[in-house]
């Protein structure tokens, strides 16, 4: 717990004026940034110790109750020589659904946030190769929002048919 | 005069049809192509091996180019981003070819009801045979195999002209999801306003 409230210090420090929400849960740390300090609070959080970016995911919030953002961005993070990890949320809305790419500051953000933007279309600004990752190029939806039917719009069954005739 | 040559040649010369002849041949050397991307792939290896040596019915030889396949066993789930490479393997096999379709994913998309998950490769590709289970035994994919010699052998022909007689799919009929609010209602239960969209 004390490096963790180091971490805290490190932070408010470097980030002096924004309004941080930090919780805890079970041991568990988590802080809050507002999106226009991430790129700034990722950069001091890996100066300061925290050299493994863990995962990268995206929740959706829309008809959660008491949840006032749309997108919660997640980035869990870890300091492989102390042991010790942070949960750092971001929220975005529509229709500003961007972010500052994490590539610079942990080069296996590259994957993470194609996948992200994949499934929700949060566009990460500043990666090197911003492009769909899972899911065909042609494909237009982002099948993890809340809004998209489970059985998608018909993508699945949008392909010609092989008889025997033909084959 | 038949009898006479009977009695000269004896059981040394059999008569028969050129599409008898073609069939039986093709059905005792199935060269199957093994498109599997799921459990039923691995009950797919288990057939192959040892304890249930699916050679014993003159199927054993897999291989892994399509130029060289005439059975596609289709055994596991598939999704949307894999149809385009389950047609093109499909028509890059050598007539006359046949498919089976194995397992409940293969067959029906099985659990699998979601935006990725094909809901039967019978949508996209002709089928001849269905084996259902999840994952079948290999006991019901050597009987499927042994059906499939049977139709062979039954209906094929020499130069494969049974196949232009088959244009539409004669797989089950497509299950309508609506079907399930209908027999809903009818029996009283109300269905709740869809929450979300709608569309299927």
């Amino acid at each position: 717990m004390t490096a963790a409230t180091n971490m805290k210090e490190v932070l408010e420090s470097k980030l002096g004026g924004v309004s941080l929400v930090w919780s805890a849960f079970r041991d568990q740390n988590r802080v809050a940034v507002p999106a226009s300090h991430i790129a700034a609070a990722l950069q001091t959080l890996r100066d300061a110790g925290m050299d493994q970016l863990v995962d990268i995911t995206a929740v959706d919030m829309l008809e959660y109750p008491g949840a006032t953002d749309r997108f919660e961005v997640v980035y869990l993070l870890l300091n492989t020589t102390s042991g010790e990890r942070l949960t750092v949320k971001t929220h975005v809305n529509e229709p500003e659904l961007k972010l500052p790419s994490a590539c610079p500051v942990w080069f296996g953000a590259d994957w993470l946030e194609r996948e992200v933007y994949d499934m929700f279309g949060i566009v990460f600004e500043g990666h090197p190769n911003f492009k769909r990752l899972l899911l065909p190029d042609a494909f237009e939806s982002f099948p993890l929002r809340k809004d998209y039917p489970v059985k998608g719009r018909g993508e699945r069954h949008n392909f010609p048919i092989i008889t025997r005739a033909e084959s | 005069m038949a009898t006479e040559i009977n009695k000269q040649l004896g059981d040394n010369v059999f008569l028969t049809t050129i599409d008898a002849a073609a069939s039986w041949a093709r059905a005792n050397s199935l060269w199957p192509m093994p498109f599997a991307t799921a459990c039923c792939g691995i009950e797919l290896m288990s057939t192959a091996a040892s304890k249930h040596d699916l050679s014993r019915f003159g199927s054993e030889v897999m291989r892994f180019t399509p130029r060289q396949c005439d059975l596609m066993i289709v055994a596991g789930r598939v999704v949307m981003k894999m149809i385009p490479v389950l047609q093109r393997i499909w028509l890059q096999m050598p007539e006359p070819k046949w498919c089976i379709s194995m397992g409940a994913c293969a067959c029906s998309g099985g659990v699998f009801d979601t935006y990725a998950v094909v809901q039967g490769i019978d949508r996209f590709l002709p089928v001849d045979i269905y084996i259902p289970g999840c994952p079948p035994r290999p006991e019901q994919l050597i009987k499927a195999i042994m059906d499939l010699q049977d139709k062979i052998k039954k209906t094929g022909t020499y130069d494969a002209r049974e196949f232009k007689l088959r244009i539409l799919p004669d797989g089950p009929k497509r299950f309508d999801e609506d079907e399930l609010v209908r027999i809903r209602e009818r029996n009283g239960f109300k269905l709740d306003e869809p929450k979300y969209d709608p569309i299927h």
